[in-house]
């Protein structure tokens, strides 16, 4: 129990103003949750949880919605980032850890910090100026003629590249969730115990044998945390993907082609939802967002706690 | 090839490839902040900081509104945040210090942390813009210190966690009641660490865009009503970047240059505090 001291006044008194300010986290988390539940109850009556997971509309003039097509856009450009974006976080760790000499280590570490403090529009911006036009001139191009011919892999590679796609939108996204796994993964592996190492160099194992067999394994919990802290953070990002997704609602094979995400619908139709429908399943996708990345980022801090008691013993 | 050979061909290959994957984390950085500054330089006039927007597709405007409604939402965001933040810190850190009560909520606000901003948005206009009917900087503000308050709480935790508790106790030797430990004798103690965590924040909201664009929405004259719509720099960028204009695009330019600056300069700032203090 906290300890409230009733016989002093201005103590008591303190103490209850703290508590309350603390208690403003939970009501903010309740807050919100009820209030999307509360917004999106017409399209929710109207449209089902089933139903409205399901359907690939997405039609404002006919009023009728559906989330599949944004969650398909949210599922595919967050995968592909994590997917390029692991191994780099992980490679950087590496580096810093094992590799780098004691002076470099330093200025890394504080490089990828300022990748992680650069806000989400100037990623958007710099993607939308510079980024797209280098993906469809040189990368995307190069992507179509090397592997748009091997069967069902060459399906990712069709159409016209014209860099305002899903790829381009996955490459920023994925520079800006490297910072979160890599320092995560760099704190974790820190702490696997010098001695176990030296054991493993001592009967003769190689620099690459000793990451592989001793320190990825001891920090694997520390990295699945990070993992899914880039994953809550890759769900939610707004702004870096509102420029170079195109907002379009389709579910497609080809990276080359538009897509929408339930982040880049919200920023780019909430302010002209004209009907009460339209909102409501606006505030629908909010509501869906919301929960999947609340779960996500709880399992995050579930691994990172998990690693802490593990290290701490 | 034996296979020593082979073990040690194979660790000099995936050492490279981490190597190369350090050295791709300098590159983007590099590459996305030399393009900001390097648009951006070109894009500082005075008449960027001076002027207001003009009419779309003449020339000469600039963006005071926006820098001026900047401020404005962010200071007032501020206001809001940091005591909730700094208080709650405090019940977490001192009253409750220890309790499952606390731990319980430290985890929420580590989940609040990374909520996505944009939903915060969403929540904020169906509370204070849908029942009004317009667009107002009072609710751009409320969205900032929502996304705010978690991270100076956390922080704010921390850093009184780190305050020796035989300090406490030595007050407490001398008669002084509880609050008045913590405001003159923890607070004292973490003054440092709580103005860093502070000012990191604020660098954390200044450069939030997706909560701003359905509360304050955006004001292309100059305002400094908090009741009405109003001009943000991040939302003036997104406007300006996606619109058809080259001018705009240049304004945008700048707009990003001041932003990244001043949010690169407070992180490095608070860094260094932090190393200078606590190592």
């Amino acid at each position: 129990m906290p300890i409230i001291d009733r016989r002093n006044t201005f103590d008591f008194t303190f103490s209850l103003i703290t508590a309350f300010a603390s208690a403003v986290v939970v009501l903010l988390i309740a807050g919100i949750l009820v209030v999307l539940i509360r917004e999106s109850s017409l399209s929710l009556g109207q449209f089902g949880v089933v139903n409205f997971l399901k359907s690939t509309d997405w039609d404002p003039v006919k009023e009728n919605f559906g989330a599949a097509t944004t969650i398909f856009g949210t599922f595919v450009t967050t995968a592909l980032a994590l997917l390029i974006a692991i191994p780099i976080a992980i490679g950087i760790a590496i580096f810093v850890t094992e590799i780098s000499p004691n002076f470099l280590k330093e200025p890394i570490g504080i490089a990828i910090e300022l990748l992680a403090a650069i806000p989400s529009i100037i990623y958007g911006m710099w993607g939308l100026f510079t980024l797209a036009p280098i993906m469809s001139k040189y990368i995307e191009p190069i992507l179509k003629k090397s592997l748009g011919s091997i069967p069902l892999v060459g399906l990712l590679f069709t159409g016209t590249p014209m860099g305002i796609d899903m790829l381009t939108a996955s490459v920023i996204m994925s520079i800006m969730i490297i910072p979160f796994t890599a320092s995560i993964s760099r704190d974790s592996f820190n702490l696997t115990p010098e001695v176990v190492k030296e054991s493993a160099y001592a009967i003769g194992a190689t620099k690459w044998e000793v990451v592989k067999n001793v320190v990825l394994p001891y920090s694997k919990l520390g990295i699945y945390g990070g993992i899914s802290l880039s994953l809550g953070r890759a769900l939610g990002e707004t702004m870096a993907v509102a420029f170079v997704l195109g907002n379009n609602h389709q579910i497609t094979a080809s990276l080359f082609n538009a897509a929408a995400t339930i982040t880049v619908t919200l920023a780019n139709e909430f302010t002209e939802a004209d009907k009460d429908i339209y909102l409501s399943s606006l505030f629908y996708l909010a509501l869906i967002l919301f929960i999947i990345s609340f779960i996500v980022l709880a399992l995050a801090k579930f691994f990172l706690l998990k690693a802490e008691r593990k290290y701490s013993r | 090839m034996n296979i020593d050979q082979k073990r040690r061909v194979e660790s000099i290959i995936a050492l490279s490839l981490s190597t190369l994957a350090a050295l791709s984390g300098l590159f983007w950085l590099v590459f996305i902040l030399g393009d900001v500054l390097v648009r951006g330089i070109g894009a500082l006039k005075l008449a960027l900081f001076l002027n207001d927007p003009t009419p779309a597709g003449v020339a000469g405007g600039g963006l005071r509104n926006a820098f001026i409604g900047q401020l404005m939402i962010t200071g007032v965001a501020t206001l809001i945040g940091v005591p909730i933040g700094v208080l709650g810190g405090t019940f977490l850190a001192e009253y409750a210090r220890g309790t499952k009560l606390a731990r319980s909520i430290s985890i929420l606000s580590d989940i609040m942390v990374s909520v996505p901003s944009i939903v915060v948005g969403t929540f904020i206009y169906a509370i204070m813009v849908k029942p009004i009917g317009h667009f107002n900087g009072w609710a751009g503000a409320a969205a900032l210190a929502v996304i705010m308050i978690p991270v100076v709480l956390r922080t704010t935790e921390d850093m009184l966690s780190l305050v020796p508790w035989t300090l406490r106790e030595a007050a407490f030797a001398l008669g002084a009641p509880y609050y008045k430990v913590i405001i003159q004798v923890v607070y004292r103690g973490a003054a440092t660490g709580i103005l860093t965590g502070i000012l990191l924040s604020i660098a954390r909201v200044a450069g939030e865009t997706a909560p701003l664009l359905f509360t304050s929405f955006n004001n292309s004259f100059m305002s400094t009503d908090m009741r009405g719509p109003l001009a943000s720099l991040t939302a003036s960028i997104f406007q300006y970047a996606m619109g058809p204009y080259e001018d705009w695009h240049v304004q945008a330019w700048g707009a990003s240059f001041v932003i990244t600056v001043f949010i690169l300069l407070i992180t490095i700032a608070g860094r260094l505090i932090i190393k200078w203090r606590y190592k």
